[in-house]
């Protein structure tokens, strides 16, 4: 059962681009921002998760949630310093300022532990159990499990709660929000703190999974976990975590057949078929231009 | 009759300085090493105003543009070293193809706006630089060998055509029909401008003189690897043109010549030279949005004549 052992590895890596692409939806939907600086929070927290369990000795969950809290603060401190003052601001300026504000989380990290990659200890017992032939990881299962949860507590907070109510209502119209009481300022870094906790879980459940962490690592997620908000519907949050998916999917099945070579390119290529045929993603709402 | 004076002004001075670089080249004032920063200085300000027409002209935020010099630095290479054409041919043979895959990527994607544009461009420079990596032809992931062909004459060359072209099409009808776009494109539209005619001509200017630049960059540094052209590159060219000011030809050609002493003396610091980048980036955009010169340009501050405003 080869095609089932490829599924489960195809949602794993899904599930990280998932997480990630979570954040992205979120923070543009509210600011109609792209947040490049993400994949580096998602890097951070892959670096926090590790220090967590390395230095302090704590176990996966305690590693999870520490970094989680830590990238959730990163988060509002980056909202707060660099984008806030951008609100008004040309789009262009404010997509400078996030490629800035990527460029310097990543060379500032270089600058103090050096661009080395660190290998991650291992914090889950490993068991391969045999289904229907297939060999599957335990490892596979944490993640999954893991994300799913994260999800509903995310789906939870969109629509069960005060603060989620705020958000849906700031990123259907911010100066509506506005009148209506609703602290917008405070809604924008709640939104940031919340896509920047599950990059965080995301960084640990990469280093836990890949095993190697660098400063670098996360440029690239963060490009195809965009691709996945993309391709799911930039809004949209059901739509980043499915994206995230079918972008994990597509991936295995390129390397799996034999392309690992061509299997960023494949994330590419969704990404502009997508964009040309059909911009606003398989869940978005088509908006119109207005003078 | 003013222009041609001041074309004649400018022609001279660009050939003052051409004598005076070669003068000292020959007589050894300026070394190896300098020679080098001098040919690596003319390959950024090819980059900077070719980019400067596609995002500080037309308004079109490209942040791949490095796939578009590793086009034209790869197809000049095969040129020279696989067929054995002289350079000069392989320099146009490289601008032509890149220029082909501008206007390639730029009719599907320029239909796009802002932040989509953006991701559609650094996607496609990604995938352009990851044929690069699957092509054994080419060396594949290793890189390629190529002989040092450019010197300083062929770099000044380069930067003298780009800025005259570039120049010249800003002012021409072609030009002012991107500025508009720029401005206001759904006005642009309205008064009857073909907008995606004037962004795909834009950037496929903007991608065949990327292609010079990648040309001349192939044959200075002997091996050329696709992992050059990754998106970092495309960064490095982006802040040139932010910093020299979104609109400002001169600005990009200042901020090119300014940026590449900052990098040869911080070429150890590499960390350090990244974090000043993006700092200087960050407080750009929060500070003065518009870049140093904003649309200005520098000539305009000394015009030859009292009276300004008709040229320019």
């Amino acid at each position: 059962m080869e095609w089932l052992q490829q599924l489960v590895n195809g949602i794993s890596i899904g599930s990280i681009y998932a997480l990630i692409a979570l954040g992205y939806t979120m923070v543009y939907g509210i600011i109609k921002l792209i947040n490049f600086a993400h994949g580096d929070v998602f890097m951070l927290g892959a670096f926090i998760g590790f220090y967590a369990v390395a230095k302090w000795d704590v176990g996966f969950f305690p590693a999870l949630i520490i970094s989680m809290v830590v990238c959730a603060i990163i988060g509002v401190i980056i909202e707060r310093i660099a984008y806030k003052r951008l609100r008004s601001a040309t789009r262009i300026a404010a997509l400078i300022t996030a490629i800035g504000v990527s460029l310097l989380i990543e060379y500032t990290v270089i600058f103090f532990r050096g661009a080395s990659p660190e290998a991650y200890p291992d914090v889950l017992p490993k068991v391969t159990i045999d289904l229907f032939g297939a060999s599957i990881s335990s490892l596979s299962i944490v993640i999954i499990a893991v994300t799913v949860v994260l999800m509903l507590l995310l789906q939870f907070i969109v629509h069960k709660t005060k603060i989620g109510k705020a958000m849906r209502a700031v990123s259907h119209d911010a100066d509506a929000a506005r009148l209506m009481g609703i602290n917008v300022d405070n809604t924008i870094s709640a939104t940031f703190a919340i896509g920047s906790a599950l990059a965080g879980a995301a960084g640990v459940i990469f280093g836990v999974y890949y095993t190697r962490v660098e400063p670098l690592m996360g440029v690239l997620p963060g490009l195809k976990a965009f691709i996945a908000a993309v391709l799911g519907g930039i809004g949209s949050i059901p739509g980043a975590a499915v994206g995230g998916y079918v972008l994990g999917i597509v991936e295995t099945i390129v390397s799996a057949v034999g392309y690992s070579l061509w299997r960023d390119a494949a994330a590419f290529i969704i990404l502009i078929i997508i964009l040309i045929v059909k911009p606003s993603g398989i869940f978005g709402k088509h908006a119109r231009e207005k003078v | 009759m003013k222009k041609s004076k001041a074309f004649l002004s400018y022609s001279i001075l660009a050939l003052v300085i051409y004598a005076a670089v070669q003068v000292m080249i020959s007589s050894g004032m300026i070394d190896a090493y300098y020679q080098n920063m001098l040919v690596t200085m003319c390959i950024n300000i090819m980059l900077a105003v070719s980019l400067h027409i596609v995002i500080g002209i037309t308004g079109q935020f490209s942040i791949g543009h490095a796939g578009f010099m590793a086009v034209g630095a790869y197809f000049s290479a095969i040129a020279t070293m696989k067929f054995g054409l002289p350079f000069p041919v392989a320099i146009l043979i490289g601008a032509v193809v890149a220029g082909l895959a501008g206007l390639l990527v730029g009719v599907p994607s320029l239909r796009l706006k802002g932040d989509y544009l953006a991701i559609a461009t650094l996607g496609f420079a990604e995938i352009i630089r990851i044929v690069f990596v699957n092509v054994e032809f080419v060396g594949g992931a290793a890189g390629m060998v190529v002989n040092q062909m450019s010197n300083w004459t062929y770099a000044y060359v380069g930067v003298i055509l780009t800025i005259l072209v570039i120049a010249n099409f800003t002012n021409s009808r072609h030009g002012r029909g991107c500025i508009s776009i720029r401005e206001d494109e759904i006005a642009a539209d309205a008064m009857g401008i073909n907008t995606t005619y004037y962004k795909v001509v834009a950037f496929t200017i903007g991608s065949a003189f990327a292609g010079v630049a990648g040309a001349i960059y192939a044959h200075n540094f002997f091996i050329i690897q696709p992992t050059t052209f990754g998106f970092l590159k495309s960064f490095d060219i982006l802040i040139l043109v932010v910093l020299g000011g979104l609109g400002s030809l001169s600005g990009s050609v200042i901020a090119a010549v300014f940026l590449t002493f900052v990098t040869t003396y911080l070429a150890n610091f590499p960390e350090t030279r990244m974090i000043i980048y993006s700092l200087v980036l960050i407080i750009v955009m929060l500070y003065r949005p518009t870049g140093l010169l904003g649309t200005k340009e520098i000539t305009s501050v000394f015009k030859f004549g009292k009276r300004g405003g008709s040229s320019a």
